[in-house]
């Protein structure tokens, strides 16, 4: 097994920002707004470099889609103690509709080219909520997938998930090579300390494009509109329930 | 006017001799006693004044030969410098240094996230404020973060960041908890600063390495129950052994910033030195690197403060403490430049950081302005409140100003920022403490309460305009400089004048140049070309205002002569007109810089600009009004009498209105 896990990273606008939609409602506005890592994908970075620590695996490969500030979050996994990046460099046109099709696209065929035992993801991005990326790219593959991972432990050529589902927890045991999504309690993040942010300037990031790889980034979905969500109108007071069911048959809810 | 002066000889030869001083212009060493002792004057100006004399020397381990430089520049490119002569020098103002390569920004910019995130996350303010120290995971992370060896070269295991990265840093820490932020500056900036630019290869290399892990903390030990600002009256000894191979150190050091958790101390001590010349034998400040494993150094419990209350301050105690002597930092009778050195060289820092605290409590005054509704509507629609939350943002953007353009021109080689330095710590100190008043007027009952967190940010700035340096301390210091470099300008003219043919074309300059000042006209002096068109106004201001500061300050000289070192109230207006002056100039290379730039914020900065300028140049214009009037003797006499009446009678003197 080479021991190699790739990890991706996805460029985000910051969770603490107001999010704002562009006057033409074709997006939201993103110049000059704070982006930093998505946390999932921080968790899930913090998860492989654990796994390396622990001696489980030998190298911890971050991989980001997107345009040239990519390589910022890039650098902030190498920060965190990946072991080199490798920037797939997407803009324009194909960066607004690039999704989790082509992105699983993409991380499929670096996992062949790299020689990855397992594939490390964020159960989801905050700016779109796909939640599909992990899945496609194992299925891209015929790799098994642990999701929503709460627990990893490896065993062998074996990974045990702890798995957080509506129900509550599922336990799996699945072979490598996987893919693995990280949900929340998975860890807590480590702060990247300012001298191993310097010591990632020495880390290498190579440069790769879609084509290269044989990645066609065609979109199948189209966006036609972007709106804010409606103001929240006031509510209303009732005394008693007859009062209650009387305003649901005058608004037409009952 | 200027023929008519020259026959009055004695006020120019005055003027000439206030600070002449042969040693001082040729540049040869000078005893630590003060050069300026006017007969039978006193001693209590001259720490400024000789603060003055010893020009500081850049940041670099060449320093010890450079400070044995000429004390005056023949050329001086401050701007500071050259205002006091009425001349305007812009290499250093406009445009707005840019003094961040592109690879240096991009690596700042990695930086700021994590530090932020630190601050946001970890670190409780209220908690260290209450704990009275820094929370010991709190102070585990920040080591672990490298926070405290930012500037320490890389090889050496700190970050080896530049004066404006450092900046940008200090700028977070100080807008979230100032505790934390004199912690690691009494440890950096001050504490070890003294090894980063005066020690030898050997002391770097032995102490820097854990000193920027946090493995040892530093402090700055100088002040003593006897010496505060008269800091070269300090009563600490360091007597050599006969065998030369060590000093014997004694004395006593109070309110000492990590007295009581450093392992490495500056301190500052009496030797005993041969003046080279006479033979005698004199007392001059040394300073040392004092390892508390030496032996004999102890401290006193942690001080209780007003505020920065998570800094531990105590005092620190030195009883015949065996220093090695190869732990003499600098040079032996060098040790009163080591201190003005390191603490000129800090002194950005400081602006940086209330530059940040500033934008933290205005964060909050603005959000309840914003959102408070009395009378019916939110109160940032009245006036008072408007003016209050203007005149904050206007002091945040001259400090924020003052810092980056200081740690720009440091970083870009200048060696002549002290007088800026010491005009940046002053005003970001004042704003502070006024931004922080305001918010928590704003704030209303809300800004009195502790949960809001601003009554402890008020607490903590308290001190800023108190240590490293009090600021009336600097004022005298501003001033002081200025007269001296005016008056030597002024001692060059008297030697043109003794050769007026050889000299007629600068003579007849010289005299033009009165001549249409005096009759208020424009002397010439333009800032256009260096302002963006639009601030043409603003500039104007600035220049009349320069004008006829450069012209007063001479009238001054020619008025006191060197007797303008006893005239404090005259000195404080004259430093405040130079930190206005200083000020105007520094918003308008920023603002010139944005509307060049075609930034969205340009006709907003212009607007800072603009009123800034406007209110700057009506109070200098008051003060220089003042200044001459035959009223502010007067003024100032009344002063003095008050003073030495109350003193007198330990107390009021007019008796209750009720006769008891």
């Amino acid at each position: 097994m080479s021991g190699r896990v790739l990890v991706g990273v996805k460029r985000v606008i910051d969770y603490a920002v107001k999010i704002r939609v562009k006057p033409d409602n074709s997006g939201v506005v993103t110049d000059g707004v704070k982006h930093s890592m998505n946390p999932f994908c921080e968790i899930a970075v913090e998860e492989a470099v654990k796994l390396k620590e622990k001696k489980l695996i030998k190298e911890v490969v971050a991989v980001s889609c997107g345009p040239q500030q990519s390589q910022e979050t890039i650098r902030t996994a190498l920060a965190m103690g990946a072991d080199r990046g490798i920037h797939v460099e997407v803009s324009g046109k194909d960066y607004e509709t690039l999704g989790p099709l082509q992105v699983s696209k993409i991380l499929a065929a670096l996992a062949k080219k790299e020689d990855a035992q397992l594939i490390i993801l964020g159960k989801q991005a905050i700016d779109d909520d796909c939640n599909q990326t992990g899945q496609m790219t194992a299925a891209l593959l015929d790799w098994p997938q642990g999701t929503f991972a709460s627990e990893v432990s490896m065993d062998g050529a074996q990974v045990k998930v702890v798995r957080e589902i509506d129900g509550g927890l599922e336990t799996i045991k699945i072979n490598t090579p996987a893919v693995l999504t990280a949900d929340l309690r998975l860890n807590t993040p480590r702060y990247a300390t300012l001298p191993n942010i310097m010591k990632a300037k020495k880390k290498k990031i190579a440069n790769v494009k879609p084509a290269d790889l044989g990645v066609d980034l065609t979109s199948r979905l189209e966006v036609l509109r972007v709106d804010e969500p409606p103001q929240r109108q006031a509510g209303m007071k009732v005394e008693t329930v007859e009062d209650l069911v009387e305003k649901l048959r005058d608004t037409g809810m009952v | 006017m200027l023929l008519r002066k020259v026959s009055q000889t004695s006020s120019l030869s005055v003027c000439g001799s206030i600070l002449r001083n042969p040693a001082v212009l040729s540049g040869a060493p000078r005893p630590a006693a003060i050069v300026l002792a006017v007969p039978g004057g006193r001693l209590y100006a001259s720490q400024a004044a000789q603060a003055v004399l010893d020009k500081p020397a850049a940041v670099g381990s060449d320093v010890a030969s450079k400070v044995e430089k000429k004390a005056v520049a023949a050329e001086s490119k401050s701007f500071a410098v050259n205002m006091f002569k009425g001349q305007i020098a812009t290499t250093q103002v406009f445009p707005f240094p840019k003094a961040l390569n592109d690879e240096q920004e991009q690596f700042l910019q990695e930086l700021v996230g994590p530090v932020s995130k630190f601050f946001e996350e970890v670190n409780d303010p209220a908690k260290n404020d209450a704990l009275e120290k820094v929370e010991d995971h709190t102070m585990e992370g920040l080591k672990e973060m490298g926070a405290f060896g930012l500037q320490v070269p890389a090889d050496l295991g700190g970050l080896g960041l530049s004066n404006t990265q450092y900046a940008r840093l200090v700028e977070i820490v100080g807008s979230h908890d100032l505790g934390v932020g004199i912690t690691l500056g009494a440890h950096q900036s001050i504490g070890f600063k003294g090894i980063l630019l005066f020690g030898n290869k050997a002391q770097k290399e032995k102490y820097l390495p854990k000193l920027a892990t946090g493995e040892h903390i530093a402090a700055f030990c100088l002040t003593e129950p006897a010496s505060g600002s008269d800091a070269a009256s300090i009563k600490t000894t360091a007597v050599l052994s006969p065998c030369g191979k060590f000093y014997t150190m004694n004395g006593s050091k109070i309110w000492i910033s990590n007295g009581g958790l450093a392992e490495i101390f500056t301190v500052f001590a009496k030797t005993p030195t041969k003046d080279p010349k006479t033979g005698e034998m004199k007392d001059k400040i040394t300073a040392f690197i004092v390892e508390r494993s030496f032996g004999g150094v102890s401290h006193g419990p942690p001080e209780t403060k007003m505020g920065i209350k998570a800094s531990n301050t105590a005092e620190v105690y030195f009883e015949d403490v065996r220093v090695p002597a190869d732990c003499v930092l600098g040079e032996v009778g060098g040790g009163f430049k080591v201190a003005m050195n390191i603490l000129n060289n800090g002194r950005f820092g400081m602006a940086a950081a209330l530059a940040g605290t500033m934008k933290g409590v205005m964060s909050k005054a603005i959000d309840h302005a914003a959102n408070r509704t009395q009378f019916g509507n939110k109160i940032h629609t009245y006036g008072a409140i408007q003016e209050k939350v203007a005149r904050m943002t206007m002091l945040q953007y001259v400090t924020e100003s003052m810092a980056y353009m200081i740690s720009g021109n440091m970083d870009s080689g200048a060696t002549d920022f002290q007088i800026e330095a010491a005009i940046s710590k002053i005003f970001a100190s004042e704003a502070a403490w006024t931004v922080t008043d305001e918010s928590i007027q704003v704030m209303g009952g809300m800004g009195f309460m502790k949960g809001s967190g601003v009554e402890r940010v008020m607490r903590d700035l308290r001190i800023f305009r108190i240590f490293e340096g009090t600021n009336d301390i600097l004022r005298l210091f501003v001033a002081l400089n200025g007269f001296q470099n005016a008056g030597n300008h002024l001692k060059s003219l008297q030697k043109a004048l003794k050769n007026p043919i050889g000299n007629a074309g600068l003579l007849a300059g010289e005299l033009t140049k009165r001549a249409k000042r005096k009759a208020g006209l424009s002397t010439g002096l333009t800032l256009q070309g260096s302002i963006h068109p639009e601030l043409a106004q603003s500039g104007d201001l600035t220049v009349k205002a320069i004008e006829q500061f450069g012209a007063v300050i001479e009238e001054l000289l020619v008025k006191h002569g060197k007797k303008i070192i006893d005239e404090q109230f005259v000195l404080k207006r004259v430093a405040d007109c130079a930190i206005d002056l200083y000020a105007m100039v520094v918003v308008l290379s920023r603002a010139s810089r944005s509307l060049s730039q075609g930034q969205a914020s340009a006709q907003h900065e212009k607007m800072l600009c603009d009123t800034w300028c406007m209110e700057a140049h009506d109070r200098v214009m008051r003060d220089v009004q003042l200044l001459r009037s035959t009223q502010s003797k007067r003024l100032f006499n009344n002063m003095r009498s008050i003073s030495a009446a109350v003193v007198e009678n330990g107390g009021v003197v007019a008796p209750h209105p009720l006769g008891f």
